[in-house]
């Protein structure tokens, strides 16, 4: 679901934050205008207020373990953690991980990739949040919900600071709640 | 002198949590994993807590974090101080413009990117990355913005490998790290 149908309807932040996000049209390839937040890390503001609408919504979810996707959920979750007192645990791609892990495999639009996560990062019955910068299909997610179920924790919910076309409608990903700070803003020029 | 027990305990708890991983990527290397210092809260904090009472009264206006575990170290670090976060990437992962730096690894090459119009000229920025080994990647960094005329006040790192004599290879550029790992 959208942080404007959630009681955050007309907040201020919400709009700089969508404005900070640069949009790069045919990227990686034709057709894709890609959502790029690397705009937004640049606005120390932006990216503040960012962090702290994460930390007011889950500060009091008794949530112990913030896992981030790699690579950009890296750049949010940390400091989310940090906040709410929780664990932060990155899910990385394969063979980044140094110890024992655990891994999920996901489809992609051709083939498949996999997520990892170390074995006893999080033990069972923690309360995790997902944290990654965009939503699309929901695939990677998918895959990270799995990994943490699959080691008895349970995901509260996943969140995102920007929510593509596919995810709208989505209040949940396979059962498990999703929460998006914005979508993807209308461009009349492309640069 | 109290500030001083308080820092030692801080960097003890640090040091402590961190995991040496053998054999890692390939036999004979001791990996020194950063995921186990993220699992404890504290030390976590502390971390991060250390390298922002050294950098807030810099003047610095960029974080410039390397991929992947500067990403992990630099926002934090970038929010405690108001600054902006700039990723350093692998190649082709940045969407924009991109500004490159080639550098050497042990076999082969590998190249950074930067977003053109991240950084201004006569920004004074920090360079973090979680470990500090021949310092190749460091150099490609530093060169990276000194080539738009950014000035890098110093590199911060949580772990540095003596032995493989980073802090040489960075030459007059300053270097802050919290924990040697020999």
């Amino acid at each position: 679901m959208f942080a404007a149908e959630n009681g955050l309807r007309g907040d201020p932040r919400l709009q700089a934050i969508s404005e900070a996000i640069r949009v790069v049209p045919h990227f990686p390839k034709p057709g894709i205008m890609f959502q790029d937040i690397t705009t937004l890390l640049l606005d120390p503001k932006a990216f503040k207020d960012t962090v702290d609408i994460f930390v007011d919504r889950y500060r009091d979810m008794g949530i112990s373990v913030v896992a981030g996707v790699e690579a950009r959920g890296f750049m949010f979750g940390p400091s989310i953690a940090l906040a709410i007192g929780a664990k932060f645990v990155p899910l990385r791609k394969p063979r980044k991980l140094p110890g024992e892990v655990i891994s999920e495999a996901y489809v992609l639009e051709y083939g498949t990739d996999c997520l990892e996560m170390h074995v006893g990062a999080v033990q069972p019955g923690e309360r995790s949040l997902i944290i990654d910068d965009l939503v699309a299909t929901g695939g990677t997610l998918s895959a990270a919900i799995r990994l943490l179920e699959r080691v008895g924790a349970e995901v509260v919910e996943c969140a995102c600071v920007v929510g593509l076309p596919e995810a709208k409608g989505q209040r949940r990903l396979n059962g498990t709640p999703l929460y998006i700070l914005v979508e993807p803003r209308e461009i009349e020029n492309c640069y | 002198m109290a500030s001083e027990d308080c820092q030692d305990a801080r960097i003890a708890r640090i040091a402590a949590a961190i995991r040496a991983i053998p054999n890692f990527p390939k036999p004979g290397i001791l990996f020194q994993d950063i995921t186990t210092l993220l699992l404890d809260t504290r030390a976590f904090r502390d971390t991060i807590d250390l390298f922002v009472e050294r950098y807030k009264d810099k003047d610095i206006s960029v974080v410039a974090g390397i991929e992947a575990r500067g990403f992990i170290f630099g926002p934090p670090v970038a929010l405690a101080i108001g600054a902006k976060f700039v990723p350093l990437r692998k190649p082709n992962k940045l969407p924009g413009e991109v500004i490159s730096e080639e550098y050497s690894l042990e076999y082969g090459k590998d190249k950074m990117e930067m977003h053109v119009g991240a950084v201004q000229a006569g920004e004074r920025a920090l360079v973090i990355d979680d470990l500090i080994a021949t310092g190749g990647t460091l150099c490609a960094a530093i060169s990276l913005l000194e080539r738009v005329a950014v000035h890098v006040v110093e590199c911060a790192c949580v772990i540095e490998l003596p032995e493989l004599k980073g802090r040489e290879r960075l030459g007059d550029k300053p270097l802050f790290v919290l924990v040697d790992a020999a």
